[in-house]
């Protein structure tokens, strides 16, 4: 069978690699959130390509619910972003040290 | 003839998903990382067609392009002088954050070819009726946690995005 197991979770393992290092280097936390989306979405590829090789539809159900925890996680995360823009006329992460030390 | 159509559309959302999500991450300017996340989106939709996840590319879409991507893009738009926005994007520390992500991924690559896959071959079939039927039977309560979630994060994301009472006052 072509697109064979391994296929997907090198593709998804290299996804997730992309996005820790938009974690670790960029500054914008805009970019930082669509950096986590895409690690979530490589763990998600991971889950469903299991799911498929497996034969058990039991992987795209935590799909599923990890689409709901990255909806609610960007909306507040979002919501933190404006609201922080709204007090530093910023989102550069290097000017958020209210709760570093 | 399909054989080998199919495995070049597989190629190829492949390559605009590994492409564009390079693109998010590296390109200087906010706006077009945001619209590149969108095509990282649906070449993952696309992966999940050839994974016979029928009703994930649909969810997938539906979410994360329809209101994960506008939610950000409305972030990008609110937040920033979006067009001149190439200062100060990366951090001094690329080499270093090399070495985290060069150890993950070693990491992933050892289990990944060492570990012993069980495989079983099985026909594509639709997935949704199974789907529907889990998630009222076996996973009913994560499912009803889940929704409560949402409905926590909609009631505090609205009272984090809103403007503090003195400042209407003012």
């Amino acid at each position: 069978m072509f697109p064979s197991l391994n296929h997907y979770l090198i593709l998804s393992a290299a996804l997730f690699c992309i996005g820790a290092a938009g974690v670790l280097t960029r500054k914008n936390a805009i970019i930082i959130f669509a950096s986590i989306e895409l690690m979530l979405n490589a763990v998600n590829l991971a889950f469903a390509a299991f799911a498929r090789h497996w034969g058990d539809v039991s992987g795209q159900i935590f799909v599923i619910f990890s689409l709901a925890v990255a909806a609610a996680e960007v909306a507040v995360g979002l919501a933190i972003i404006v609201a922080l823009f709204r007090h530093k006329e910023s989102v550069n992460i290097d000017d958020v040290n209210l709760m570093k030390w | 003839m399909i054989e080998l159509l199919s495995q070049a559309a597989f190629w190829l959302f492949i390559i605009v998903t590994v492409g564009s999500a390079v693109v998010v991450v590296f390109h200087k300017r906010v706006i077009y990382s945001a619209f590149a996340l969108l095509f990282t989106f649906f070449g993952v939709a696309g992966l999940y067609v050839f994974l016979a996840a029928d009703f994930l590319a649909a969810s997938q879409v539906l979410i994360y392009v329809g209101g994960i991507l506008t939610l950000i893009i409305f972030g990008v738009f609110v937040t920033a002088k979006i067009y001149t926005m190439t200062i100060p994007q990366q951090t001094h520390q690329r080499f270093l954050a090399l070495i985290p992500v060069l150890v993950i991924a070693g990491v992933l690559m050892y289990v990944l070819f060492t570990a012993d896959w069980k495989v079983i071959d099985h026909p594509n079939q639709p997935t949704t009726a199974r789907l529907g039927k889990l998630l009222l039977t076996t996973y009913l309560v994560p499912f009803e946690v889940a929704s409560v979630l949402l409905l926590a994060a909609l009631i505090g994301a609205m009272r984090l995005a809103r403007p503090r009472e003195e400042d209407h006052e003012q």
